[in-house]
């Protein structure tokens, strides 16, 4: 093993056009975590998950995965080294049946052994998965297709996943189903990167999280550190007041800092 | 004749037409599919294919309809200069996109498009300025056989023209479903900033749909050289123009829409000359994809709301 974070962001700036969107983004994940990036609407969010795929280009910085400088890399590139997405809103091939979008995560992939294997442990982790295989996507339920979505990127057998608000328009039970076998993932050894706006549930797997406020970073630590800050209770967490005795000593509050963002959810 | 067999003998050229239409229509559907482009110089790699395959034939001591050749020396022939027909039209197709589009990818609006106008009028004058204004007539060496089906006649030509375009939409259809760079295609097409994502390399997967949809142009060309005996400079217009509206008629983009539309075009082409007047052909066709597309506006196989976000 490298040493070293597995991905880290070093003074990136992404535009599209002449609009400033990440602005200096400092990142580090360790190999193994489960990083949550959390920030309002328009923060960047988004932005972060198609810099580190190689769909935007960061116009200064630099992106560092696994040691190596991916920053100019072609998005196949990237993929083949071991980073997979679980796109916004699932974007599964929709006239496609759910057996050829996972074929389609395997695409950078030798058809083997491998594949196979990948194959049951995806139907092992969704059971639903394997009666549908041969189901066109776009006619799956919302939840099924975020299964597929996240089966998809396991089948690139990546180190990395980035996932982009995975509980987005998801039933609460089904939120933490789906929350659950992310954290199933990450023990099974993959380091996953998740762009949430379910504040709650994402610190509740992660181990650290990075609030991103139109385009910086703003706060960053461990999750159990932000769940107690009271600027993020009042932003994501959904309370609207925090009386400052109830905080936690231990972990002074930031809140000073940063504004609620534009919209919290 | 009796009516039936005018019927009989009018479906007979009408699904030859059709063959030649769907071949040709399937080069639009593939590269609209991927880039929401209307490639217009498609319509005069066609007309190149047809000259390509006429050289082809001629180089084999092929010239005119005086060499008559059967059995596995006929078939040979008509191999070579398919597959030669092919791979050279599918290179320019490959050189167009190299050349003129790929400089224009992340350009905006109509610029591509009229970029492939002008293609198109390139390779019609370059054709029309070294071969001449003449028409060619075209080497064939297959045998006057027939068969006599009531009043009505059906030649071997037609025959080939239908084996061939079977086999290479049969082929076509394979690929697009079954191989992983088929899928790619079709992912690419539904999702491209996805199937990149999932590390499909989106201007390979151009080339190949240029490549493919060049290659069936070119093997349109040559049925079309063999059903009419002919070729000229100008055929690419009206051939293009028709198969260009069977591909919208079948819903542009959709790979058996195409081949849906260009037999339904051919169909309407050879009844239309039959129990109308010729004439009235592009005036019957035109009629039939205006109503077509009030009523079905994605075409007839073509989804209404194309899924893309
Ligand atoms: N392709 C693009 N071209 C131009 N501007 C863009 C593009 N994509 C995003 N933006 C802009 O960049 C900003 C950040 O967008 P981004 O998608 O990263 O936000 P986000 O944090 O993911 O928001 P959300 O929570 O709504 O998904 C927004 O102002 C958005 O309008
Ligand atoms: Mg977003």
């Amino acid at each position: 093993m490298p040493e070293g974070p597995l991905l880290r962001f070093q003074d990136v700036n992404t535009y599209y056009g002449d609009l400033h969107v990440l602005k200096d983004v400092n990142y580090s994940i360790a190999s193994g975590e489960i990083v949550s990036l959390l920030g309002g609407n328009a923060s960047g969010k988004s932005t972060t998950m198609k810099t580190i795929m190689g769909v935007v280009r960061p116009r200064t910085g630099s992106v560092i995965f696994d040691g190596v400088p991916i920053e100019k890399m072609s998005t196949a590139d990237r993929v083949k080294r071991g980073i997979a997405p679980v796109l916004e809103a699932r974007r599964l091939f929709p006239r496609m049946t759910v057996f050829e979008n996972l074929e389609m995560g395997a695409y950078t992939r030798k058809r083997g052994p491998e594949f196979a294997e990948d194959l049951e442990r995806v139907y092992s982790l969704f059971p639903r998965v394997k009666e549908r295989l041969n189901q066109v996507s776009g006619t799956l339920s919302g939840g099924e297709q975020q299964m597929v979505a996240i089966g998809r990127a396991l089948m690139a057998r990546p180190r990395l996943i980035c996932m982009d608000e995975p509980s987005m328009g998801l039933s609460p039970r089904f939120v933490e189903q789906v929350f659950d076998i992310i954290q199933e993932i990450n023990r099974q050894g993959t380091t996953i990167f998740m762009v949430e706006q379910n504040a709650n549930m994402a610190l509740s797997i992660a181990h650290r999280a990075y609030v991103l406020q139109t385009g910086k970073v703003v706060l960053s630590g461990s999750a159990a550190a932000l769940r107690r800050d009271p600027a993020i209770r009042e932003a994501y967490l959904g309370e609207l007041q925090v009386i400052p005795g109830q905080v936690d000593t231990d972990s002074p509050p930031v809140s000073s800092r940063i504004r609620a963002p534009v919209a919290p959810p | 004749m009796a009516l039936s067999d005018l019927l009989l003998q009018q479906t007979i050229n009408g699904l030859s037409l059709g063959a030649m239409y769907a071949l040709l229509a399937l080069g639009f559907t593939l590269v609209y599919g991927i880039l929401e482009l209307i490639n217009f110089s498609h319509f005069n790699v066609f007309m190149v294919g047809s000259f390509i395959g006429l050289w082809t034939l001629q180089l084999m001591g092929i010239n005119g309809q005086a060499v008559v050749m059967t059995g596995l020396p006929l078939i040979g022939v008509m191999m070579t200069a398919l597959v030669v027909t092919m791979v050279l039209s599918g290179g320019l197709g490959v050189l167009i996109e190299r050349l003129s589009l790929r400089p224009l990818r992340d350009v905006k609006g109509p610029a591509p498009m009229i970029t492939t106008i002008g293609v198109s009028y390139v390779l019609f004058n370059i054709v029309l300025l070294t071969v001449g204004a003449d028409s060619k007539n075209y080497p064939n060496p297959l045998p006057p056989v027939q068969f006599a089906i009531g009043d009505a006649v059906l030649r071997l030509r037609e025959i080939l023209i239908w084996v061939i375009a079977v086999l290479l939409m049969l082929g076509l259809h394979l690929f697009v479903q079954r191989s992983r760079m088929g899928k790619a295609m079709r992912a690419t097409a539904q999702d491209p900033e996805a199937a990149r994502m999932m590390g499909v390399e989106v201007d390979r997967v151009i080339v190949i749909a240029f490549f493919l949809g060049s290659a069936l142009a070119g093997a349109g060309g040559l049925i079309f050289g063999l059903y009419y005996n002919f070729t000229s400079f100008i055929i690419g217009f009206n051939a293009g123009l028709r198969a260009f509206t069977a591909a919208v008629l079948g819903g542009i983009g959709n790979v058996p829409g195409a081949m849906l539309g260009g037999v339904i075009i051919g169909l309407i082409e050879a009844m239309g000359a039959q129990f109308i007047a010729s004439a009235w052909t592009d005036v019957i066709i035109f009629s039939i994809l205006v109503l077509v597309l009030v009523f079905r506006p994605a075409g007839l196989l073509g989804r209404v709301a194309p899924n893309k976000s």
